[in-house]
């Protein structure tokens, strides 16, 4: 067999070597993951899932910088106890604006795919300051550091730019609006009409009571809209079989 | 059978192709023919650390 | 080639081998693997005790956490990987490092460099939020050069070697660098959000992201931590053995079969997740199939042992290797067990995961750089032997402890978790509140967070052995009784 005399040519080769190494390490990944790029029926077509808001992206990156993903989830699975506990099962449509995806590996602490509107902005606050406040058994850092520290996002259109190049349908208008409508989201008497016109079921008002707009604000207005995007009451899974 | 055809049908047995690629590989490494030159392989770490050779 | 040349040694090049930057790795090693078990035990004690998060941004668990797993996989993993692979390929292909010190050099700083400034933004906020692959794209972008640079080094003195066979741990750390490289560019595609800036976004987004996340995630196990450890393995046991390892045939299955079927596994890290089933169930399918190559490895190694397994009792370097050996053969049982879909809906998202890991981790990877580190040590800085083989023992001992503590807190723990979370009380009501699944989970905390204190120490002992062998010192103690054991250190 003409193999036999390839594997010893292999072996005394490094480049044949490291190509048999490639081709061989490639094979598993292109099968899996190109398909996931090309087959329609991947991600749902449901309604109701939109772009991050201005300040909700700003809370996610937050989210993110505080490594929240290391002790939350958000991918609830589709079993009884979960869709119990945290709500309707993740569907794959609900993250299909999130770079990078926060499903998350781990539950130290709960799953939070669905945790939009379940507290009040307050609890929130209150239990991002000092968790054990109000949950005496938690075991979650406290993040006192949100409350003063100031949202720095003066440069937010540049993000939502670099979003609509890998792909958020961001229009030009969201884009012009988007220090406006971060703004208007965090004040508590400002004129919500546009932000609230552009970001469907968006959380408006001043989180924590402090005039300025902080980074508590921003968290707290991702997490208030997380799993609320899509209305569970009209989807029919069915329609959106896979 | 089109050509196509073959092609698809070819195509639907990778996991065969990968099986009897494996399999080569398994019967090379074990044909007795080879037992002699590959496991001496096994000595090259063993004999590697001679100062004298510098 | 001849038989006659390859059964005396071939000629080796001229210029000398090159030790100096092996020995800079083997302490960065030391020093990476002490810091990294350290802050693991702390964030450890975070979750047994909360307070210890201090309310200070750069002391919270969430931008800890990375740092530890960063620390201890990449510094410390990272460094023993480079390090040894330096030495063995120069010894199996009897050449001098392909492009000499500088080279060399630009290497080991340019990955200290890399280490210093992904471990620096994890405590300051910098992260990508993508597990085991937190810098921010600048930091992905230097060490790519600094792994070409590797590969380089290391693929250049393979070329230029003069034996004729190319040994085949020096397959698996080649199969290691190349695979690294093409994950970490297809895992970290991301658009700065400015040149001048450190933040930026990902390419994919949602199940996508997921799935190349998984991809990479699970393949920084299969190929950092498995591949170039199996490297070790493949050179160590027979080398600390003296005697070839038990099937060279069977290396050169389990190499092509391990590679192949672990880039397959990532998707059992995404179980009833909303990546399609047919990922799922492909995932699975490999992670099972995985077991195989993964004992013939096992196998391998340890048989390696037949006929000399008295050394198990004389020599605590080659009691490292053998038992790390026997904790991959466990944790590569457990792992495809996981990848079970009834099982994972269990497990997923729990403590057992993490005890999964650390099984690995600890008894495994770190277990198999001790013993190539005792072995390196003394050869590096041309001493006789180690300063104390009795402190090696107790090292081994205490580390051996502290990881059964580990791993069985995790299990229980993990386990009932899981099974808290799915409990229904007679009315059809989930009997437990989140908060109380937490609560119970304090007991287990503690107990763990105790053996990684006790595998901490472990490292600190090494350091001590290692400080006190390169002065040259030897401690006055009962030799172990074999006659070679008193000078093993030297081998």
């Amino acid at each position: 067999m003409s193999l036999m005399k390839h594997h010893a040519k292999v072996e005394t080769n490094v480049f044949l070597l490291l190509i048999g190494i490639l081709v061989t390490v490639a094979i598993g990944g292109l099968v899996e993951i190109v398909p996931l790029f090309t087959i329609e029926s991947t991600i749902e077509k449901v309604k109701g899932v939109r772009p991050y808001s201005p300040l909700e992206l700003a809370g996610r990156n937050i989210y993110i910088r505080e490594g929240c993903y290391n002790c939350h989830s958000q991918m609830i699975r589709p079993f009884r106890d979960e869709v119990e506990r945290y709500g309707h099962y993740s569907l794959a449509a609900e993250s299909m604006y999130d770079h990078p995806f926060q499903w998350g590996s781990k539950r130290t602490g709960p799953d939070l795919a669905r945790v939009g509107g379940k507290y009040s902005n307050d609890w929130h606050v209150r239990h991002l300051i000092d968790p054990r406040e109000v949950v005496p058994e938690s075991i979650m850092p406290g993040y006192r550091h949100l409350a003063k520290r100031p949202l720095d996002f003066a440069d937010a259109s540049d993000h939502l730019k670099t979003l609509r190049l890998v792909g958020v349908p961001y229009t030009d208008e969201m884009i012009v609006n988007a220090k406006a409508d971060l703004e208007a989201q965090a004040a508590p008497d400002a004129d919500t009409e546009g932000v609230a016109a552009r970001y469907p079921k968006a959380s408006l008002g001043d989180a924590d009571g402090n005039p300025a707009i902080t980074e508590m604000d921003a968290l707290v207005a991702y997490l208030q809209v997380l799993g609320r995007m899509v209305d569970f009451e009209t989807f029919k899974p069915e329609q959106a079989l896979r | 059978m089109t050509l196509q055809e073959l092609v698809d049908f070819l195509r639907s047995l990778w996991g065969l192709w990968l099986m009897i690629f494996f399999l080569g590989i398994v019967f090379y490494a074990f044909r007795p023919k080879n037992k002699k030159r590959l496991e001496s392989y096994g000595d090259i770490p063993l004999r590697d650390d001679d100062d004298k050779e510098r | 080639m001849t038989h006659a040349t390859m059964a005396h040694g071939v000629q080796r090049d001229a210029s000398p081998y090159l030790e100096d930057v092996v020995k800079k790795f083997a302490l960065a090693a030391t020093f990476w693997g002490v810091v990294g078990f350290i802050v693991g035990d702390y964030i450890a004690f975070q979750l047994a005790y909360p307070v210890l998060n201090l309310d200070l941004e750069w002391f919270s668990f969430g931008r800890l956490r990375p740092l530890h797993t960063s620390a201890v996989i990449f510094a410390f993993g990272g460094n023993v990987l480079l390090g040894t692979s330096f030495y063995v390929v120069q010894r199996t292909c009897r050449a001098s490092l392909f492009g000499g010190p500088a080279l060399a050099n630009f290497v080991f700083w340019g990955y200290q460099l890399f280490i210093v400034m992904a471990g620096l933004g994890y405590v300051l906020g910098v992260t990508q939020g993508r597990e085991y692959a937190e810098p921010e794209w600048f930091v992905d972008l230097w060490i790519t050069v600094v792994w070409v640079a590797y590969l380089v080094a290391f693929a250049g003195t393979l070329i230029k070697r003069k034996e004729p066979h190319i040994y085949v741990a020096n397959w698996f750390y080649l199969a290691f660098i190349v695979t690294i490289a093409m994950l970490h560019l297809g895992n970290n595609l991301a658009v700065p959000v400015s040149l001048t800036g450190i933040k930026s976004y990902s390419l994919f987004s949602g199940v996508q992201d997921a799935l190349t996340q998984w991809w990479y995630g699970h393949n920084a196990v299969g190929f950092f931590l498995t591949a170039g450890f199996l490297a070790i393995m493949y050179y160590f046991v027979p080398k600390r053995a003296e005697r070839p390892v038990y099937s060279y045939r069977l290396s050169i299955v389990h190499f092509w079969a391990l590679i192949f079927l672990y880039i397959w596994a990532g998707p059992h890290h995404l179980h009833y997740t909303a990546l399609p089933d047919w990922a799922q169930t492909l995932g699975m399918t490999f992670s099972i199939m995985l077991w195989m190559p993964s004992w013939g490895g096992m196998i391998n190694g340890l048989m390696t042992l037949s006929g000399a397994w008295d050394k198990l009792r004389t020599d605590p370097v080659m009691r490292f290797l053998v038992t790390s050996v026997a904790f991959y053969g466990m944790s590569t049982f457990e792992g495809p067990m996981m990848s079970i879909k009834a099982v994972n809906s269990l497990s997923h998202y729990t403590d057992w995961t993490v005890g999964h890991v650390h099984s690995g981790a600890l008894g495994w990877v770190a277990f198999v750089s001790f013993g190539a580190l005792y072995f390196l040590v003394p050869v590096l800085w041309k001493r006789k032997q180690l300063y104390s083989m009795r402190l090696v023992s107790l090292h081994f001992w205490i580390a051996t402890i502290g990881i059964l503590l580990y791993i069985t807190a995790m299990w229980i723990s993990g386990i009932m978790q899981g099974l808290m979370w799915r409990a229904y009380d007679s009315l059809g009501f989930l009997q437990y509140s989140f908060i109380e699944t937490v609560e119970a989970m304090h007991p287990y905390y503690v107990i763990r967070a105790v053996g990684g204190l006790l595998f901490v120490i472990g490292g600190l002992i090494m350091a001590y052995n290692f400080w006190r062998t390169i002065r040259g010192d030897v401690r006055t103690e009962v030799p172990y009784e074999a006659p070679h054991a008193a000078v093993a250190g030297a081998r």
